[in-house]
């Protein structure tokens, strides 16, 4: 295992009092324009076996930040629009805002998200199980791949499940006959759940390239990190989904 | 130094290099500044001498300038001042300065760098479509954008543009988060937070913003392409009718898209400058041989920019149709980032005075930086008062402004960080005559093209017209400040000239060079390959050098700390 327990070994070193001494490490000066405190005393988390791990989720973190600037342009986007009036040609103040009755569907959705989550959790729980991974990691089978891989595929299997009952719910309203172009606030309601659609397709993509990861992959850090990434990328589209879900039922 | 020639094509096309990297998006940012260049040049021609045909082309049409306009502005903003600081140079030092021997995410690195030359490609094709390049501006406003019909080039041109920025944002996202991912895990032992090179601090804050801005900007296109495509009206008015023709009625707002736009707009100043800013901290210590005597005031003026970066935009939308109310706290909001700036500029000037002075190209060109970068910036304030703005906005003075602040400033950075960065893109130094010979031309130039351009705005000289003169005659006395202004943009391209030669001759017959040819602290310089950092950035000053030599007024940090 590589760069496990291999400590550095800088501070060690400067322990070492050379001649005549040195004063403590903690009061010794910074360089720089002279700052006194250490930042980042603790770095060791940065170095050992999850020092990968902790890069992938990092990045992955960001960009979900990211996505929540995407998400959060469409959401305010939505309160301009709701809030817009115009000034007709008698000085009536009009609104043009037609509330949309969201299809009931939604609600059973958004309980297949949520469940979906659970799953995700307890597959990707699997791959951080102690003995099991010290197991795989001695090659004595894959345990936790083997109990992981039906909560990853019952993942995909809700994950599926949501986007056809969001497939239904956009059918219902077009036989009511508001389509994407209809009006404003159709407008929004087909962008938003369009757009969280196509973050879940690579949420789904995801999952099955770590499905396939699980198996394939050597190193067991590395299966722990394709779960893990799209596990924490999971949780955020269903957290992401939830505000959207009471954004499209309640704030109509 | 063992560096490949300049031209060399790396090994492997799709590199994962990082000095590959930064090579190739230095050609792709040169590609885009010679086009972008050259768009200006024949702006200013038509502005001058507006009969005046172009010999392949023929006479410029109205809607041909404000394509130019469009082209222009975009190449610059997105092809050069953001992949030059944001990308180039963070692939040329950055997991260097902080002693990683690699990035965090290699590929994710590569990947972006082709999607922006994906980007690249799209944009310029918009060239070549019928009805040309889209002519509503970088900014893109509806219903401008919204519609088709609004003019030559806003048909399939436009749909290119967005394409290209929608391309460009997935790759500045995705080079941004390994930029992220490298500062924030990738750190040599001992390269805690006070020691990181400002640089780094700068890169750290612009790659948040990126994140952030190009995201937002993204959803917008997208909003903008389904109004253009889905029959939607997020931004399309009711309403609206191009030469006399009732177009689709919308239900929208333009106002939506200069929000969102702006959102984006003005955050992207700040991933523009702030890595120059970085670099002049970090320039300035070196060629004046003093520790930046404020690190911390430093670090936190750039992280407040990038925060208050983010609540600025509405100033770009005074005379919009806002709510007066918003641009007063736009307009206040504005006028609180100039405290951070002013922080860092003060500091600049502090380590100056009385420094002792090694006059260098890349010394001269951050000079350069921050004379630009005052000159420009107090124009800022005044922008900043909706009341001021209400005259000034979308006249020449705006004009002057950001090409004082955003283009020359940041312009001149960039060469600063390739006459001193060169030595590791190829192993030599450029030739020291010659690079003093283009920083006083275009010093002087630069100066010469933009500053009168604030008296030309001041007398009320609107942006976006193709021409001064015609059926009426208001400015014709500004003709003669056009010229001289023109004279002085073809003298300021001349000097690039002399750019070229010295970096692509420089590459095979510059002067060989020490390893560390400027005496520099920061470790991109390092001769070790795996560095442990035990002092900060900057250290530099009399009897500064290390055990072994202590004559020596630097303390780089892959030395080891002297004892007391």
């Amino acid at each position: 295992m590589p760069a496990t327990f291999t400590r550095h070994t800088v501070e060690t070193e400067r322990k070492d009092p050379g001649f005549g001494g040195k004063p403590p490490l903690d009061r010794r000066p910074t360089g720089g324009g002279g700052g006194d405190e250490n930042w980042d005393s603790s770095n060791s988390r940065r170095h050992g076996p999850r020092e990968l791990l902790i890069r992938y989720r990092m990045a992955v973190l960001s960009g979900l930040a990211g996505d929540l600037v995407f998400f959060a342009v469409l959401v305010s986007a939505f309160f301009v629009r709701q809030s817009a009036i115009h000034i007709d040609a008698t000085d009536n103040v009009i609104s043009d805002w037609h509330p949309l009755a969201a299809p009931p569907i939604l609600w059973i959705n958004t309980a297949i998200l949520l469940l979906s989550t659970l799953t995700m959790e307890t597959a990707r729980r699997q791959l951080f199980h102690e003995i099991d991974i010290m197991e795989e990691w001695l090659g004595l089978g894959r345990p936790a791949v083997r109990r992981a891989a039906p909560w990853l595929i019952a993942t995909i299997v809700l994950g599926g499940l949501f986007l056809t009952g969001q497939w239904i719910a956009w059918q219902q309203l077009a036989q009511q006959g508001f389509f994407f172009s209809s009006n404003p606030n159709s407008h929004f309601f087909y962008l938003v759940t369009g757009t969280h659609g196509v973050h879940l397709l690579i949420g789904i993509a995801a999952l099955v390239f770590a499905l396939i990861a699980m198996f394939r992959f050597k190193r067991v850090e590395l299966r722990q990190i394709a779960v893990d990434c799209t596990a924490w990328y999971w949780h955020a589209m269903g957290l992401f989904w939830i505000f959207l879900f009471i954004l499209l039922v309640y704030f109509q | 130094m063992t560096t490949p020639p300049l031209t060399a094509k790396p090994r492997r096309l799709f590199t994962t290099n990082p000095l590959a990297l930064a090579r190739l998006y230095l050609f792709l940012a040169l590609i885009a500044v010679v086009l972008g260049t050259l768009l200006s040049l024949l702006m200013r021609l038509h502005r001058t001498w507006p009969n005046l045909a172009v010999p392949i082309h023929g006479a410029i049409r109205p809607e041909d300038y404000l394509a130019l306009v469009t082209m222009h502005a975009t190449l610059m903003v997105f092809f050069v001042l953001t992949v030059v600081p944001q990308s180039a140079f963070p692939n040329l030092v950055l997991h260097a300065q902080i002693g990683a021997s690699r990035m965090a995410f290699p590929r994710l690195n590569a990947a972006a760098f082709w999607i922006t030359t994906a980007s690249l490609v799209v944009l310029l094709a918009a060239f070549f479509v019928p009805e040309g390049a889209p002519i509503a501006g970088w900014t893109a406003y509806p219903p401008l954008s919204a519609l088709a019909a609004a003019g030559p080039g806003q048909g399939l041109g436009t749909d290119l543009w967005l394409l290209a920025i929608a391309l460009f944002c997935l790759a500045a996202v995705a080079s941004s988060l390994n930029l992220l991912a490298t500062i924030l895990t990738r750190r040599c032992p001992g390269m805690n937070f006070t020691r990181l090179p400002l640089t780094v601090w700068s890169w750290l804050v612009s790659s948040s913003l990126t994140v952030i801005a190009f995201t937002a900007l993204f959803a917008a296109a997208s909003m903008l392409l389904a109004d253009r495509h889905c029959g939607t009206s997020f931004f399309l008015p009711p309403g609206t009718v191009m030469n006399g023709i009732p177009q689709r009625d919308g239900t929208g707002s333009p106002m939506l898209w200069l929000h969102l736009f702006w959102f984006f707009g003005h955050p992207e100043v700040y991933i523009a400058i702030l890595p120059g800013m970085g670099l002049a901290s970090s320039l300035l210590a070196n060629f004046t041989r003093r520790p930046v005597p404020a690190y911390r005031l430093m670090v936190i003026a750039t992280l407040l920019i990038g925060f208050l970066g983010l609540g600025v935009w509405g100033h770009h939308m005074f005379v919009s149709g806002m709510n007066p109310y918003a641009g007063t706290a736009f307009g206040f909001t504005t006028i609180a980032i100039s405290v951070p700036s002013s922080a860092e500029i003060l500091t600049w000037l502090v380590m100056l005075f009385r420094g002792r002075l090694r006059l260098a190209t890349p010394m001269l060109f951050t000079l350069g930086f921050i004379s630009f970068f005052i000159a420009g910036g107090l124009t800022g304030p005044i922008l900043a008062q909706p009341a001021l703005d209400a005259y000034l906005h979308n006249t020449f003075f705006v004009v002057a402004h950001f090409h004082l602040v955003m283009a020359m400033a940041g312009v001149f950075s960039l060469f600063a960080g390739i006459y001193y960065w060169y030595p590791l893109l190829t192993g030599r130094l450029m030739n020291e005559a010659l690079g003093k010979i283009h920083f006083w031309i275009s010093l002087i130039a630069a100066y010469g093209a933009f500053f009168p351009m604030h008296f030309a705005g001041l007398a009320g000289e609107p942006r976006h017209y193709a021409q001064l003169t015609g059926p009426v005659e208001y400015f014709a006395n500004l003709i003669p400040v056009e010229r001289g202004i023109t004279w002085s943009a073809f003298l300021l391209a001349a000097a690039q000239l002399i750019f070229l030669f010295n970096f692509f001759r420089s590459a095979t017959h510059g002067a060989s060079t020490r390893p560390n040819p400027w005496q520099a602290t920061t470790l991109e310089w390092s001769p070790i390959a795996h560095p442990a950092v035990t002092n900060g950035p900057y250290v530099y000053g009399p009897k500064a050098g290390p055990q072994a030599r202590p004559q020596e007024d630097f303390l780089p940090q892959w030395e080891p700390e002297k004892p007391f």
